[in-house]
């Protein structure tokens, strides 16, 4: 319970990852921030994500037999 | 599952499309030194396309180079001779060259030579004709004919022997010194065609034409701050052939539009196309002109971007938003946010705003599939009437389904279930 009451009684430093309306929001209060510019990857799109992941196992295996 | 290395192959990829010395060596007569064209075959920009399935432009453009051929007599005979059947229309890409807007070519036009003499490989443009009413905004009124007949039979020849009395020029070395001048050479030209113009001059008033001729050329060379387009394109189309069909290369080498497509070509997947619809360009237009005016975007001169110019080095060239729209900071931006979705950075392009950072070289089909990132491109607007012209000029990026549709392709070749 302390470590909970600590994070509410101590000033808030936050990282923000993905939209940036959350981390402006934050500053206007004066809460310091920092930003992560993070999308989704293949923009969310998961039949791009699917293909993306099937050249990265096949890179992997590439890497593999390299070694 | 062959073990090919993606990464290694890209960065090899990278260093032959560095490699690449594109030098202007001279002009010839498209269907003398152009490879397979013939007189009843018309080049175009952008990816393959039918006569029913092009724009405004394009259609106005094959119409009046018909005229100018000799094929048809008259506009409506042009377009029923278009339309039959006796003419063949393919890429421009697909015979070693580009063509600006809608790019169309034909047997008798002169053409800039470009070639990279380690490999011996050429390629070609057509030469520019100024802003206004011209063929490649797909004008073909007696005006735009009358020019091109001068080009053919005093511009290309004064030009010709011009280029006999002088060495090659480098077109690399002289890209590179217009974006320290504050060009990226796909909608500003003003530097790169001002040094142009100081290596062409000495050896046009050595030539043997009639002062008469000397004069109108270099005031035609003069006049037109697009002149270097017409060879910036071929530059860059020779530099992104040295990484042409490499198996497992992911690089995208080649963007193009004919007005109706966006076509892509991946090196990795040799001669295939993947097209989706061509863009909306947003930018400024010229007075009188409203959106509704606009054709989609088009021309082959997104190879300028393909190769890490253009929109890829929109910091070099501050001055170009008051041309294509936007802010000085967003041209900081783009510059910087194509390094996301590239492999390398060219060693001759460098960025003087950006500590003389190379330019975003390579772009990566894989990383733009990852990002969600589209490369940027900056562009001329044309009508999407025939025979009207420019309308101003902005930016676009390509539809996200080419690089989806080759993504796919890749896998099923390379990776298969």
């Amino acid at each position: 319970m302390s470590a909970i009451h600590d994070l509410f009684t101590s000033p808030i430093k936050v990282i923000n990852v993905g939209l940036p309306s959350f981390a402006a929001d934050l500053q206007r209060q004066n809460v310091p921030v920092v930003h992560v510019d993070w999308k989704p990857p293949a923009g969310g799109n998961p039949r791009i994500a699917a293909l993306l992941d099937r050249i990265r196992r096949w890179q992997a295996q590439v890497r593999a037999g390299k070694e | 599952m062959k073990p090919l290395d993606i990464a290694a192959i890209n960065r090899e990829a990278v260093q032959a499309i560095q490699k690449v010395q594109p030098e202007l060596v001279g002009i010839g007569i498209a269907g003398e030194v152009v490879p397979r064209l013939r007189r009843n075959l018309v080049l175009h920009a952008g990816p393959p396309i039918t006569w029913d399935r092009m724009c405004g432009p394009l259609r106005g453009a094959v119409m009046g180079a018909l005229v100018y051929e000799g094929l048809a007599r008259s506009i409506p005979e042009a377009e029923r001779l278009a339309a039959s059947g006796e003419i063949a229309f393919e890429p421009w890409h697909e015979h070693d060259g580009v063509g600006p807007m809608a790019g169309v070519a034909t047997a008798s036009m002169p053409v800039w030579i470009v070639e990279d003499r380690a490999s011996g490989r050429r390629t070609f443009c057509t030469l520019n004709e100024g802003l206004g009413k011209v063929l490649r905004y797909g004008a073909y009124s007696e005006e735009v004919l009358t020019r091109l007949r001068w080009m053919r039979d005093v511009l290309g020849p004064v030009l010709q022997e011009a280029l006999t009395r002088r060495p090659p020029i480098n077109l690399k070395a002289l890209i590179a010194q217009a974006l320290q001048m504050g060009d990226e050479v796909h909608n500003r030209h003003r530097a790169a065609t001002s040094l142009l113009f100081r290596e062409l001059a000495p050896a046009i008033l050595r030539t043997r034409a009639p002062t008469d001729d000397q004069v109108k050329v270099l005031e035609f060379l003069h006049a037109n701050d697009h002149t270097f387009l017409n060879l910036s394109m071929p530059a860059a189309k020779l530099m992104l052939q040295a990484a042409e069909w490499r198996e497992g290369c992911t690089l995208v080498t080649t963007m193009a539009r004919n007005g109706t497509d966006f076509g892509i070509r991946v090196a990795g997947l040799p001669h295939r196309w993947f097209t989706g619809p061509a863009g909306q360009v947003k930018g400024l237009l010229f007075p009188g002109f409203i959106e509704a005016d606009c054709n989609p975007d088009i021309g082959d001169s997104a190879i300028t971007e393909t190769v890490g110019l253009g929109g890829f080095s929109m910091a070099a060239a501050p001055a170009i938003v008051k041309f294509v729209g936007g802010t000085v900071a967003d041209a900081m931006r783009y510059t910087q946010t194509m390094y996301e979705i590239t492999v390398g950075e060219s060693e001759a392009f460098q960025i003087p705003s950006l500590d003389f950072r190379g330019a975003p070289l390579g772009i990566d089909l894989l990383k733009v599939c990852e990002t969600g990132i589209l490369p940027q491109i900056n562009t001329g607007i044309a009508h999407r009437e025939a025979g009207v012209g420019q309308v101003g000029a902005g930016l676009v990026n390509p539809p996200r389904q080419c690089f989806e549709a080759a993504l796919a392709a890749f896998v099923e070749i390379y990776c298969p279930e």
